[in-house]
């Protein structure tokens, strides 16, 4: 009882802590500078140097110092992070933004990657517990072999002569 | 010498070629018994006789290049294209690997270099190497067959030869260029031979895990050239590109990335197999994933798939590499299923708090990783085909998705030696983690106290929140993370050393020295981790980076961080190889000159192409980095930006320590006589070699 209590309040507690630093992601820059700089690095320079716009270091880059202006102006336009982006997707392409956006298909490029973790760490723990249940059975089916018996040997003499249950 | 060359090239291919078909016949002959008047041993011997004479013909052909390169021979084109007289010694020779042919030829050498050692090491295991050498030969003749009919680089300059050649790309010629590519190929082309030897393995279905212990000096050895190569690139971007950074995320970089992921994954899932007969299976697709995403790391280089600002050599031979790619995972599925009965696990996983799932874990984020960085790398290809309409996928895709879970890696680096194997109680568990667990809290509380400060507002009124800024957060959290895994390593220093201590008497430092001589992998690999912290600490530094940008006349200054920067003067120089451009300016901190700085702009003459010269002032705590940017059209004078940034020595001092490590973890442990404790009465045992523990 008071363990499956513990196991509840735990996961209450991760699931909060996680909601939380999700939430503060979600509070944006509000001050011009802020977002210029955070806008700034989610476009990138459309010269050709493949480099995040305010990282471009081109003196004369046509491109980026223009597009720069262009990025102050609407920021002093009183348009929100999204519609800035639009402005440059419209004018630029697609290309423009230094990452895929997160709507359509673009957003299969941001799901994917912790989808793949999520199985995979969901799949092991499940393989391990499945696992866990018939110890016994494991143990009995296989044979100890000889290159096998060596290390195991090797690693109870470890453990002897440093007091300790760990190591490789 | 270009005729010396071509000739060279096709005997290698020649001598590759039968390699390959007498390995194959022999091998087959032996493996069904059948009664021949062809001796199959012997035929394996002139198999294994021509690999060897065929390593004597690439270095000849390699030699010839060179030759050409030292001798401004601009009859051979490819001469022409990556060199020019004015060049210096030193960069002729590293136009070996400017251009596509020379890079293959540099490919094809390397691999009949590592041909080489292992045909000549064949006594170890005569069976295994000829299956291994016999699978080495069929790469080298794919690679010989381009350099021979695909990108030829004797071929001859068609209609007048020019005076001088057209240069070497200005971002090659860096002195770090000198090395990194060779470095970088070392590593690439040396996870060829585990790949070798776990195919030959599978396919003959080898008894034991044998081996994994030959292969694992290749592996290693191999690991510390990819890992070197690597650091010196990031090195070369971070002095020659001049936008402060190390690291773009561009799709070379991924490239030289991932065979590193996967074969650190491999590095340390395979000591499950060698300890416990587990993850077979894992550990063959490991090593296979690593070889076949070296050579997809070297299409995507050349095809021009991806666009990448480091993509020196591009051409249509990206379509030969799609065919060898796919041969090669067939063959490698062939083999895995034909003979999946010969990976059983011989033990199964029996905690999910144990050393092994906790090396199970490590592997499976590795991969994650992996996947995160050739999904980010092909994505453009894939929205391109899919929307019609290609996205960019660069550092914020990277920084959002990849740094928390190499985050979650490196708590993973911090628990794995915590936890003992097969199982564990939750007393032991406890016991074990309070101190790391101490060291990372500390930290957090000393940001959360005396850095962040949430309680303080700035003059505008606004709150500065560890969170507000997501690379910021994430550094804490990296900080406090550095601080739980660099405990949990002390710990298991000091804690095996004062067991040692104890029972011998000897100091705490001899004492440690022993521990490391008895266990050189275990310590090694402990010293390799340290290195790694070391580097992302670096990393996280760069959360905290200033720069500021200023037109600097004579007498003008910045300040940035604690530096005041004045410049004394600007000048510009000429050489037969490049003009340059630069500004002299000294630094002064707390009003005491500490050093004087000159970033340059060159214009290469051959090429016409600029390229900047970064200055850069390195102390533990940040460098002062100078970007020469070139002079306002308008005024003439020079503009110079100056970046802060924190913590990058630590980079490369993680390197050292990497390969530090790495170095020890190859050092044979004392013998299990000398490991055994001594009293006072017995002699100072003998070191012996045969590590394996």
């Amino acid at each position: 009882m008071t363990l499956a209590f513990g196991r509840f309040c735990s996961s209450r507690l991760l699931l909060t802590a996680l909601l939380g630093v999700a939430l503060l992601f979600g509070m944006g820059a509000t001050d011009p500078g802020s977002r210029f700089n955070d806008l700034g690095h989610r476009l990138m320079c459309t010269c050709g140097c493949s480099q995040v716009l305010l990282e471009c270091n081109h003196v004369g880059c046509s491109s980026s110092t223009a597009m720069r202006a262009e990025l102050n102006e609407a920021i002093a336009s009183g348009a929100n992070d999204q519609a800035v982006l639009q402005m440059f997707v419209a004018k630029y392409g697609a290309t423009v933004l230094s990452a895929p956006s997160t709507k359509g298909f673009s957003g299969v490029a941001w799901i994917m990657p912790f989808a793949v973790l999520l199985i995979a760490i969901l799949g092991t723990v499940l393989l391990i517990r499945r696992w866990q249940v018939k110890p016994a059975h494991a143990t009995t089916t296989t044979t100890t072999t000889a290159a096998e018996s060596g290390p195991d040997e090797l690693r109870d003499r470890i453990r002897r002569e440093t007091d300790y249950t760990g190591g490789l | 010498m270009p005729a010396f060359g071509s000739f060279a090239l096709l005997l290698a291919l020649v001598l590759a070629a039968y390699n390959l078909l007498a390995g194959a016949l022999a091998l087959c002959l032996l493996a069904t018994g059948r009664p021949t008047r062809l001796s199959p041993e012997k035929l394996a011997e002139t198999a294994r006789r021509a690999g060897i004479a065929g390593f004597v013909a690439i270095t000849a052909a390699a030699f010839a290049l060179v030759w050409c390169a030292l001798r401004d021979d601009f009859t051979v084109a490819y001469i022409l294209h990556h060199s020019n007289r004015a060049l210096p010694t030193a960069y002729k020779f590293a136009a070996l690997w400017s251009g596509q042919e020379g890079s293959l030829v540099l490919w094809a050498w390397l691999l009949g270099t590592y041909g080489f050692v292992l045909r000549l090491r064949h006594r170890i295991d005569v069976n295994l190497h000829a299956y291994a050498g016999t699978i080495l030969a069929g790469i080298q003749v794919f690679f010989l067959l381009l350099v021979n009919f695909v990108a030829p680089p004797f071929a001859l300059t068609v209609g007048d030869i020019p005076v001088d050649g057209f240069g070497l790309n200005p971002l090659l010629q860096y002195p770090e260029m000198v090395i990194h590519p060779p470095m970088l190929y070392l590593g690439y082309v040396g996870f060829t031979i585990p790949f070798c030897f776990a195919l030959a393995a599978l396919m003959m279905r080898y008894p034991g895990e044998k081996w994994i212990q030959i292969t694992r000096r290749w592996t290693m050895v191999t690991w510390i050239f990819l890992t070197v190569g690597i650091f010196l690139g990031m090195h070369w971007a971070y002095a020659v590109l001049g936008w402060g950074g190390y690291w773009g995320w561009d799709p070379v970089e991924n490239a030289s990335l991932m065979p590193w992921i996967t074969g650190t994954a491999f590095l340390h899932s395979v000591m499950m197999q060698e300890r416990r007969g587990m993850m077979k299976n894992w550990n063959v697709w490991l090593i296979f994933s690593t070889f076949l995403l070296s050579i997809l790391g070297t299409l995507l280089t050349r095809s021009g798939i991806v666009s990448s600002v480091h993509a020196f050599a591009q051409s249509s031979i990206g379509d030969w590499f799609v065919g060898f790619l796919i041969l090669t995972l067939v063959v490698c599925i062939f083999s895995f299923v034909r003979n999946y009965d010969h990976l059983q696990s011989e033990h199964k996983l029996e905690s999910l708090v144990s050393r092994e799932s906790a090396f199970l874990f490590n592997s499976l984020i590795l991969l994650a990783l992996c996947f995160t960085v050739l999904w980010g790398t092909l994505f453009p290809v894939l929205s391109e085909y899919v929307q019609g309409s290609k996205v960019t996928v660069g550092a914020p895709f990277y920084n959002r998705v990849a740094v928390p879970i190499g985050l979650f890696l490196l708590l993973l680096v911090g628990v794995g030696p915590l936890l003992p194997w097969r199982s564990s109680s939750l007393r032991a568990i406890r016991k074990n983690f309070l101190w790391p667990n101490a060291a990372a809290l500390s930290v957090l509380i000393v940001v959360f106290l005396f850095i962040a400060q949430p309680w303080t507002k700035f003059a505008d009124g606004e709150r500065q929140y560890p969170w507000s800024d997501q690379a910021t957060f994430y550094a804490w959290i990296g900080f406090a993370l550095a601080a739980f895994v660099l405990t949990a390593i002390l710990n298991e220093f000091l804690r095996g050393a004062n067991v040692i201590r104890k029972h011998t008497g000897r100091n705490l430092l001899a004492s440690t020295w022993l521990l490391v001589r008895r266990n050189t992998r275990r310590y090694g690999g402990y010293t390799v981790h340290v290195g790694l912290v070391l580097t992302i600490v670096g990393l996280c530094g760069s959360a905290f980076n200033q720069n500021v940008e200023k037109e600097m006349a004579v007498g003008d200054s910045i300040n940035i961080g604690p530096y005041k920067l004045v410049s004394q003067s600007y000048t510009q120089e000429s050489n037969d190889n490049y003009e340059t451009e630069f500004s002299v300016i000294d630094v002064y901190r707390d009003g005491k000159k500490v050093t004087e700085m000159a970033p340059e702009k060159r214009v290469y003459i051959a090429s016409q192409q600029p390229q900047t010269m970064v200055a850069n002032h390195s102390t533990p705590l940040w460098d002062l980095y100078l970007v020469y940017e070139g002079k306002n059209v308008d005024t003439g004078q020079p503009i110079i930006k100056a970046f802060l940034n924190p913590l990058v020595s630590w980079i490369w001092i993680g390197l050292i320590m990497m390969v530090f490590g790495s170095l020890i973890a190859l050092t044979p442990s004392l013998s299990s006589i000398a490991a055994a404790p001594r009293t006072a009465a017995q002699p100072e045992p003998e070191v012996a070699a045969g590590g394996k523990s």
